[in-house]
């Protein structure tokens, strides 16, 4: 909008058309839909010649920090507004429909938070570090970036993601039905170095992660975790954390469900055996049907999801040559085969994967073919590097009911009508 | 040595040496042996006893952690009303989509299981540590020891786990505290009792008889937020 603050380069015709297309979009955007690049305006098309090619635009640093085009406003994070009491216990959704590749911008990796987005000084960072260690140790936010860092790009997955999908289809698009979910790179120190540099008591199992916000999160970790991969990580994407990620210092357990990823980390307690705080045994633990609950339920398994066609993405022509698009990421390691079928699981074919195909991170996946215009059932089925399926859902229930609410990886199928229109469904 | 074998010999061991492969992998301003993770760097500095002691909050089932304290189920009752029934209900049983705390025994196996501090919860540690931390919502570490110890006795009472009105509960009873549904967890036992899901070669032809059928659709159910319901957009 800054660009309207230069009038005299402007003609009143050049005005009116900002002002067009800025209605347009936040029509658009208001119906949270994307604007068509089929429509459009003829007097901006060949042979004409529109005012973005007369005209100057706005200058360098006028856009300090800049933003996607005002014609992308519709892509954003998305909540839903029955599921919680409140929004300071809540959670936002990933647009992953209007993604592609296999990093999600900072703005747009989901939200969930138990009290409320904590907005801390950086100065007055904390890091304590004690329990059953040789010398208890206090870091400023300063200390932890002096350390040498570790960069890795994983994804991060709550665990109740689609966990409204246990009892059948709910949600019509990918952004409510597998939005939990995204994938940055982080900068940080392993934990292992400071666990180092406190030095471990014999009797050292477990660790107690707590947050600096108003629910003082907190989650138990084995050690052998926070020896293996656990970063302490104050940057995503090159950039500090957003506050909305736990800025100015977050956990990440490659694989692990995204509950354990401490946000806004102020305090590390070893300990000798686990804590069994809410977020463990109230919270993220897995009921199943014979009223037994599995608990310390960390890894994430296997899983896809078809981001394009899919309910809030429909096809807009009416056959002919498609490009399917996906995500599948795997908490036991890299992401091995992508199958997709076009008829509700009868017949698999192995999907495209393009660009990189790294341990515990996103993996981008397509199947091209030529739609004969009728209708389709969509699913896509991950495969990992343990050999693990992405089961059915209705296999998924076999084991565990419906009652769950977490670690739902079932496979989800699309249907895609004559029209183009795509709708949540469950299949035989 | 010739000069040119000599000027060989040097880049040959400068480039083991910036590839690793030399016997020595220090690097210029690193300590000998200094690698991440086995020696101390030396960054930080000793936390102080009160440090920690202010930020130590965390309370574990076996007591570890307990502050000293006391408060009964009658004064907890009154605590309670005033601070956790507006989103509780008078008794746990909740208003709206807040946390049901109480009520719901006998329906972990059903298909509307209520999962109550009484039903579900294994430890009665987790309920005096999560007040203690997050509560009350919005107002988070406000209450003091005595209150923490009454509304956790009140609780308690509202799932019939304390019996008596008058009962105090305090940090060297505390651990006396038994959940009933404490034997009810199992540890995450998937790479066993799902083992199926490890397959060999998946199916990839005529996987199921007959063509899929539409079982279900989210559509009937149309609880999908509405497009322009979203969050307001700058």
């Amino acid at each position: 909008m800054t660009g309207m603050d230069h009038p005299k380069h402007k003609s009143a015709a050049s005005r009116r058309a900002v002002l067009r297309a800025a209605l347009a979009a936040g029509g658009a955007a208001a119906l949270g839909r994307p604007v068509l690049a089929g429509a459009g305006n003829p007097a901006n098309q060949p042979p004409n010649v529109p005012d973005w090619t007369r005209y100057l635009g706005d200058g360098v640093a006028i856009r300090a920090y800049g933003k996607p085009s005002k014609h992308e406003a519709h892509v954003i994070r998305r909540h839903v507004e029955w599921l919680t009491a409140s929004r300071e216990s809540s959670v936002s959704f990933t647009p992953l429909h209007e993604l592609d590749g296999i990093i999600t911008p900072n703005g747009l990796g989901f939200e969930r938070h138990h009290s409320g987005i904590a907005e801390i000084d950086p100065a007055d960072y904390r890091l304590i570090l004690h329990g059953l260690v040789d010398k208890p140790l206090i870091f400023s936010l300063d200390d932890l970036k002096r350390f040498p860092r570790a960069n890795r790009i994983h994804f991060c997955e709550c665990a109740a993601n689609t966990g409204m999908e246990w009892r059948g289809a709910q949600l019509n698009g990918c952004q409510y039905t597998h939005g939990m979910v995204h994938c940055v790179m982080y900068t940080g120190v392993t934990l292992k170095t400071l666990l180092n540099e406190a030095g471990l008591k014999p009797k050292a199992k477990w660790l107690l992660l707590e947050g600096a916000d108003a629910a003082a999160m907190t989650r138990s970790l084995p050690l052998k975790k926070a020896l293996d991969d656990a970063l302490i990580a104050y940057r995503m994407n090159g950039e500090m954390l957003y506050p909305e990620h736990g800025y100015p210092a977050r956990v990440v357990l490659p694989g692990w469900e995204a509950n354990m990823w401490v946000k806004w980390l102020r305090r590390i307690e070893v300990g000798d055996q686990p804590w069994h705080h809410r977020e463990e045994t109230s919270k993220y633990t897995d009921l199943l049907e014979n009223g037994v609950a599995r608990r310390f339920t960390f890894v994430m398994d296997a899983k896809s999801i078809i981001t394009n066609p899919s309910p809030q993405a429909p096809l807009r022509h009416k056959s002919g040559f498609t490009v399917l698009s996906g995500i599948a990421w795997s908490g036991r390691g890299k992401i091995s085969r992508v199958d997709v079928s076009l008829d509700g699981g009868r017949n698999w074919r192995t999907a495209r994967i393009d660009g990189p195909v790294w341990d515990k991170a996103l993996t981008r996946f397509y199947y091209e073919f030529d739609w004969n215009g009728r209708e389709l059932l969509l699913q896509s089925r991950a495969i990992d590097e343990s050999g693990y399926v992405q089961p059915t859902k209705a296999d998924l229930r076999k084991y565990r009911g419906v009652n769950s609410i977490y670690h739902n990886n079932g496979i989800q199928t699309w249907h895609v009508h004559r029209n183009g229109e795509v709708e949540n469904v469950e299949v035989s | 040595m010739s000069k040119c074998l000599k000027a060989l010999a040097i880049s040959l061991a400068a480039l083991l040496l910036l590839t690793g492969h030399g016997s020595s992998t220090a690097r210029p301003g690193e300590k000998k042996g200094a690698l991440p993770g086995a020696q101390k760097i030396g960054i930080g500095r000793e936390a102080a006893a009160k440090e920690i002691e202010g930020w130590t909050i965390s309370i574990r089932p076996d007591g570890l952690g307990l502050p000293v304290g006391k408060g009964t189920v009658k004064q907890g009752a009154l605590l309670y009303t005033e601070r956790c029934a507006s989103c509780h209900g008078e008794f746990g049983e909740s208003i709206g989509r807040w946390p049901v705390l109480s009520g719901g025994e006998g329906t972990l196996k059903s298909h509307d299981p209520v999962k109550s501090i009484g039903s579900y919860w294994p430890y009665a540690s987790t309920l005096i540590d999560y007040l203690r931390r997050a509560k009350p919502f919005g107002a988070a570490q406000s209450l003091t020891n005595d209150e923490l110890y009454a509304i956790t006795a009140y609780v308690l009472y509202l799932n019939d786990v304390i019996a008596d009105e008058e009962f105090e509960l305090n940090e060297r009873n505390f651990v006396s505290i038994r959940l009933p549904n404490q034997p009810n967890f199992i540890d995450d036992d998937r790479e066993t009792t799902e083992r199926a899901f490890w397959q060999r070669s998946p199916c990839m032809k005529n996987c199921a008889p007959g063509g899929a059928q539409i079982t279900g659709r989210a559509k009937l159910i149309d609880v999908t937020p509405e497009p322009g319901k979203g969050p307001k957009i700058e």
